[in-house]
């Protein structure tokens, strides 16, 4: 946490620069990495193709969660599957045998658990790797930030990265061509 | 002097825009509209008043399902005999409606999955509208397996669970299979759906003005601040939901033709089913999203968003399946003539000049075989009238078919001591129509309060989206023929 405040007293969150195009802001965010700084982010109306690789991020690992949802799927129908029909209460239809030999009859469910906890491991862990859902942000506090939703592109940079210093960064957000240079509050 | 440009510099211009002329592409989005516009648009939908049109329809669409409704508790208060199912037509238009729903959800799928993984960018104009309707698709179907049962509050016989007896279920019944894989298409399309209207829910939330308005899209934004850390696992959590969901569609209209497949009733009984349902599913979904898709896009004057290339688009979808679907009615025919199997090749000549005949002439053949045909001519892809009339024969060949394929295959079986034939009653008939009610309504219901287009999406194909656009690029909707590209 850093101790810096304005002078009318509020806890700082970050310094905050609005581009006017996508293209801006991907150069504007490649200085930024480059100039070294750890906690900043942009944001824009809709994910920009390449601003990972500017801003220095790698692949989402969100991938990881959804091959654990899957398996963990694929497990949970064998088991209600097997467990009732092999050793609860054999069923016997067709006077086809209840064993493992007939397993290609059990795989339509498997394959339908499967997708569906891989599909809720994917929504849940896009909303818990992200921080949502969240009530407030110190960003709603700037004004001009409800454009990030519409037709605008910003630029962050935290106060708590420890880099920051008010000079630096805004000569930073300046020379990349920011405009509307703020800082923004905690509270 | 020195400015006069020489002549290998001439040629290579030439060549250049030569080689460059090919590769321009009509642009997705009409008149160079800008983020903004985009967003004002879309969400003035949402933000204006209810047209007087919108308060009409809805009466009519409300009216219609209230009493579809009725019939509802009238059937599930007195009992299955209300409509007509009798020996030997055991299922009817309960499981015609069924499939025929639950086949128009594929569209939506489709287009929010499939082209998604094909990287089609032209479904972003599209594909919230076609995904809210799969939703409501499949609630409509799965009102029929839930009621046709008879007694309903024993639906729960339906769940993994043991019953009082402690039996378990067969999980080797594609009716079981059914249960699951119509719980999950609904379940994943909803996440998929909901994952996809966040952004846009941010976008609702920035531009509220009341304070009620303002709490109610913050709680189902979710905080969402479009930052790019935020992206990176949302557009990796989109990828992999469409990579699950691209299977799913395929399976889920093959479950529901297994339920026919694995019995051993002539024309049935058949190994094409699952590739045929699914060509058949997506065929009637194309058609069910140009009929909702061209009223709303004239009523709210998204035909900048819409385009005639969007149309032309899904009108080559449509045909493509349908002439699947048409292949596939030959090979049935086919494979029952060389079969061999008397019972077989007596079921298709009964399709043809049995006591349903005209269904299947006047459906399956002209509705589902010959009326898409009008696709291969670009004039009939650009002229609404005709696309919205091949796709109502679509919406209505479809159901034909599929009743064709039920009926047809019980009301005569191996013996004719057994024959029979199906007539439905007033709770049938309204029962469906009641569906069809619910089924408008909830989708004016969608396009009044949610943003129809996703508009994060729809920005993306703006060329200014391009993180190295730089300047005004050039662009060739008329190609060098003098067509206008498509």
């Amino acid at each position: 946490m850093n101790n810096l405040r304005t002078p009318s007293g509020h806890r700082v969150y970050g310094m905050g620069a609005e581009y006017p195009s996508a293209a801006a802001l991907y150069n504007a965010a490649k200085m930024v990495r480059d100039a070294g700084f750890k906690r900043w982010d942009v944001h824009s109306p809709f994910p920009i193709h390449g601003m990972d690789e500017a801003m220095g991020l790698g692949k989402s690992w969100l991938s990881g969660w959804v091959l654990f949802g899957g398996v963990s799927g694929l497990l949970t129908a064998a088991l209600i599957e097997f467990g009732p029909s092999s050793f609860l209460y054999p069923l016997v239809v067709h006077g086809k045998p209840t064993n493992f030999m007939t397993v290609p009859a059990f795989f339509p469910i498997m394959f339908e658990l499967t997708v569906l906890f891989g599909a809720f491991a994917a929504f849940f862990a896009w909303q818990i790797m992200n921080g949502l859902p969240r009530w407030h942000h110190p960003l709603f506090n700037w004004e001009r930030f409800s454009r990030a939703t519409n037709d605008g592109f910003f630029l962050i940079i935290e106060a708590r990265d420890p880099r920051f210093t008010e000079l630096e960064a805004r000569d930073l957000l300046e020379r990349s061509g920011g405009q509307h240079i703020t800082i923004i509050h905690e509270d | 002097m020195d400015q006069t440009p020489t002549a290998p510099e001439i040629i290579a211009a030439e060549a250049s825009t030569a080689v460059e002329q090919p590769l321009g592409r009509v642009p997705l989005l009409l008149n160079r509209r800008n983020f903004s516009w985009l967003t004002e648009r879309i969400s003035g939908v949402v933000e204006q008043p209810a047209p007087r049109w919108w308060w009409v329809t809805f009466t009519i669409t409300a009216g219609i399902a209230a009493f579809g409704l009725f019939c509802m508790g009238y059937q599930i208060s007195t009992g299955v005999g209300t409509w007509g199912l009798n020996h030997p037509v055991g299922w009817a238009w309960d499981i015609t409606n069924f499939v025929f729903w639950i086949g128009i959800g594929h569209a939506g799928t489709l287009i929010s999955a499939i082209l998604y993984l094909l990287r089609q960018r032209w479904r972003t104009s599209i594909n919230r509208s076609a995904e809210a309707m799969t939703l409501f698709a499949v609630m409509c179907a799965a009102i029929f397996p839930g009621i046709h049962v008879g007694r309903v509050w024993m639906a729960w016989y339906l769940a993994p669970l043991p019953n009082n007896y402690g039996i378990w279920q067969n999980f080797r019944s594609p009716l079981m299979w059914d249960v699951f894989a119509v719980s999950t298409y609904f379940t994943v399309s909803v996440l998929f759906w909901y994952t996809g209207l966040v952004p846009d829910l941010a976008t609702l939330r920035d531009r509220a003005r009341s304070k009620i308005k303002k709490f109610m899209f913050g709680i189902f934004a979710l905080g969402w601040r479009g930052s790019n850390r935020n992206w990176r696992h949302y557009e990796m959590a989109y990828l992999l939901l469409a990579g699950l969901s691209t299977p799913l569609v395929l399976s889920v209209h093959s479950v529901v033709s297994f339920d026919f497949a694995t019995s051993i009733l002539p024309t049935w009984h058949s190994t094409i089913f699952p590739p045929y349902f699914v060509a058949g599913a997506i065929f009637g979904g194309f058609a069910m999203v140009l009929t909702l898709v061209l009223p709303a896009r004239a009523m709210f004057k998204l035909h900048d968003i819409i385009t005639p290339q969007h149309i032309d688009k899904m009108a080559k979808i449509i045909l493509l399946t349908g002439s699947f679907v048409a292949y596939a009615y030959v090979m049935e025919f086919f494979i029952s003539w060389y079969s061999g199997n008397a019972f077989e090749r007596f079921a298709f000549w009964n399709r043809i000049f049995g006591p349903y005949w005209w269904y299947w002439w006047v459906g399956m053949l002209f509705c589902n075989c010959l009326s898409p045909q009008l696709f291969w001519f670009r004039w009939c892809r650009r002229n609404l009238y005709v696309v919205y009339f091949v796709c109502m024969c679509v919406n209505a060949g479809m159901w034909f078919e599929r009743f064709i394929i039920i009926v047809g295959g019980l009301h005569r079986d191996f013996l004719p001591s057994a024959w029979g034939l199906f007539i439905p009653t007033w709770v049938d008939i309204w029962t469906f129509i009641g569906t069809l009610g619910i089924f408008t309504s909830l989708f004016l219901v969608f396009v009044r309060y949610l943003p129809m287009i996703a508009m994060s999406e729809v920005k993306i194909v703006v060329p200014e989206a391009d993180a190295h656009y730089a300047t005004a690029v050039e662009h060739h909707p008329v190609a060098p023929g003098g067509k206008e590209r498509t």
